[in-house]
């Protein structure tokens, strides 16, 4: 799968649980693994790039969980 | 600068024998707002006999989760010198060894950006430096990585694996701590800088049973040297530490916790299918007696400090394992058990609870680990196993 495309999964499934559940990096990696049928090793790797260009960001609040970044 | 702050209540502190904070942060104040005010903020705590500290929000640097703890005041107009005052968690070198230039450079990078005051290798292990602004994060880990330095972990990731020195310094050493530690640390770089647990994980690698780290009371992974086989026995040198003037049936006989050594004056022995490896009589009788020549590691799991339920000691998974490079048999085991905590364990739920929770026996089943009779909870005490109806032949 095109990692792009895997981002923009990834992104989104955060987007919309917002406000809902906070989502912690294993939830990510198994709910997208298992609905695309790939390693979570590949979801690790697009997820590592959002982080590291800032578009999500990990937080903590009790337990450790990935979000979007504050609008400032 | 002159202090800002009265601060008779912690003056108190600096009057006993031992020393100081107070009189550490006294010190930094002489050229640190942050100390200053932390001074000031501190006082007024005492006065008023509540904290004035506010848990963090979102800090951190850019693409990790861990490292950083975020710390604000609850009156920064009162005290804008400690409005923000995070914490930097860096990772130490295993078995803590530094040359004064790498101790400079962070100090250097510190006083630039920080409040000078740092805590080196507290309970956690790390570097801790302490208190600094928001906006100072990113140009402190710019500086601190461009000179090979790294963040720790923090919330719930692998914590910084620690050891004791190990095989630099140590001759009880039966396995190389260091290498073990440093491997953990670069094989578990994600885990550690991007918190993917339910809570935090800690790994320390102890030489020997002796545990100078502490391992087995404070590492969700204890990892502790020792030996198959014969301890070793220098009979003459048995003999020397008796002429010595050392009561061997009282100082070594009489200590060894599984009765296993017998002494009439002329010949020492040790019943090893007994000894439970406690490192006792070698530690005390050094030049007579050496571990057996077989060496690799105790694998222990579950200790933690009191928070969500009370403090755990470890306990033996794996009663010996060999410990060589690349050391695929301890990574594999410890995949193995994150993959079965992250799908049982609930939020703030260390190793060790979840395994009292659901039962050492479905721990042992699911990670595919035998049952051995090494493994109970206490010394002397409950056996940790217990047979299902289902593994009994009939
Ligand atoms: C609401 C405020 C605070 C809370 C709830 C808090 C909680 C904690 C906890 C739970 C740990 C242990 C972390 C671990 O090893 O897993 C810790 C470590 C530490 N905290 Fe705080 N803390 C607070 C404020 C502060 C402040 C204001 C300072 C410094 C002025 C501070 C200094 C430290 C240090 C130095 C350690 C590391 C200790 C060591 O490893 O020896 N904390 N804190
Ligand atoms: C005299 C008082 C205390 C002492 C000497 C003390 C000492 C320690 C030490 C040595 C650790 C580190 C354990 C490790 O190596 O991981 C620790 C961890 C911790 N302490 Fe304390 N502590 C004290 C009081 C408290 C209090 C009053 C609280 C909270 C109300 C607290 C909360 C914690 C927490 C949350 C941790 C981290 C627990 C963990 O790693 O599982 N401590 N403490
Ligand atoms: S734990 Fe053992 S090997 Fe490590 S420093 Fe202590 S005595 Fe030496
Ligand atoms: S190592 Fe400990 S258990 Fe073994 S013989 Fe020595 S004192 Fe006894």
């Amino acid at each position: 799968m095109e990692k792009e495309e895997l981002k923009k999964i990834i992104y989104q499934l955060v987007e919309k649980s917002t406000g809902k559940k906070k989502l912690k990096q294993s939830d990510i990696l198994k709910k997208v693994a298992a609905d695309q049928g790939i390693d979570k090793s590949e979801v690790k790797a697009a997820l590592r790039e959002l982080m590291d260009a800032g578009e999500l960001i990990f937080t903590y609040f009790g337990g450790s969980f990935v979000e979007i970044p504050p609008k400032e | 600068m002159s202090m800002k702050h009265q601060t008779p209540l912690l003056d108190e502190l600096e009057k006993g024998t031992f020393p100081s904070f107070v009189k550490e942060i006294k010190r930094a104040a002489e050229h640190s707002d942050y100390a200053q005010d932390l001074l000031g903020l501190l006082e007024l705590s005492y006065k008023e006999k509540v904290t004035h500290w506010k848990h963090g929000g979102i800090v951190g640097v850019r693409g990790y989760g861990a490292g950083v703890i975020g710390r604000y005041s609850d009156i920064p107009d009162q005290f804008p010198g400690v409005a923000h005052f995070h914490t930097v968690r860096v990772n130490q070198p295993s078995g803590f060894f530094y040359t004064t230039k790498a101790l400079r450079e962070i100090c250097e990078v510190w006083d630039k950006y920080g409040s000078g005051l740092t805590n080196m290798h507290g309970s956690t292990g790390d570097i801790i430096l302490l208190g600094t602004k928001t906006e100072n994060l990113e140009p402190i880990f710019a500086e601190l990585s461009s000179k090979g330095w790294d963040l720790g972990g923090s919330g719930s990731a692998v914590r910084t694996p620690s050891c004791c020195l190990g095989a630099a310094r140590c001759e009880w050493a039966n396995i190389d701590a260091m290498s073990i530690t440093n491997e953990i640390t670069q094989h578990y770089q994600d885990e550690m800088h991007r918190p993917a647990f339910p809570y935090k994980f800690k790994f320390k690698v102890a030489g020997c049973a002796v545990d100078c780290i502490a391992s087995i009371a404070r590492a969700d992974m204890s990892i502790i040297g020792t030996w198959r086989g014969d301890i070793r026995i220098d009979q003459g040198e048995v003999k020397n530490y008796a002429q010595g003037g050392m009561d061997i049936q009282k100082e070594i006989v009489d200590m060894c916790p599984t009765e296993c050594i017998s002494w009439d004056g002329s010949e020492f022995k040790i019943d090893n299918e007994d000894c439970s490896r406690c490192m006792h009589c070698i530690a005390k009788m050094t030049k007579a007696l050496r571990p057996g020549t077989e060496k690799g590691a105790t694998i222990l799991l579950g200790s933690k400090a009191p928070i969500v339920t009370g403090a755990l000691m470890s306990w033996v998974i794996v009663p010996f394992m060999k410990m060589e490079p690349p050391y695929t048999e301890l990574f594999e085991l410890v995949d193995k058990i994150w993959e079965w905590w992250d799908e049982y364990g609930k939020n703030r739920e260390r190793i060790g609870e979840l395994i009292e929770r659901l039962s050492f026996t479905t721990f042992l089943k699911e990670v595919g680990l035998k049952p051995q009779p090494a493994m109970v909870k206490e010394p002397r005490r409950d056996p940790f196993f217990f047979w299902s109806e289902e593994d009994i032949e009939k």
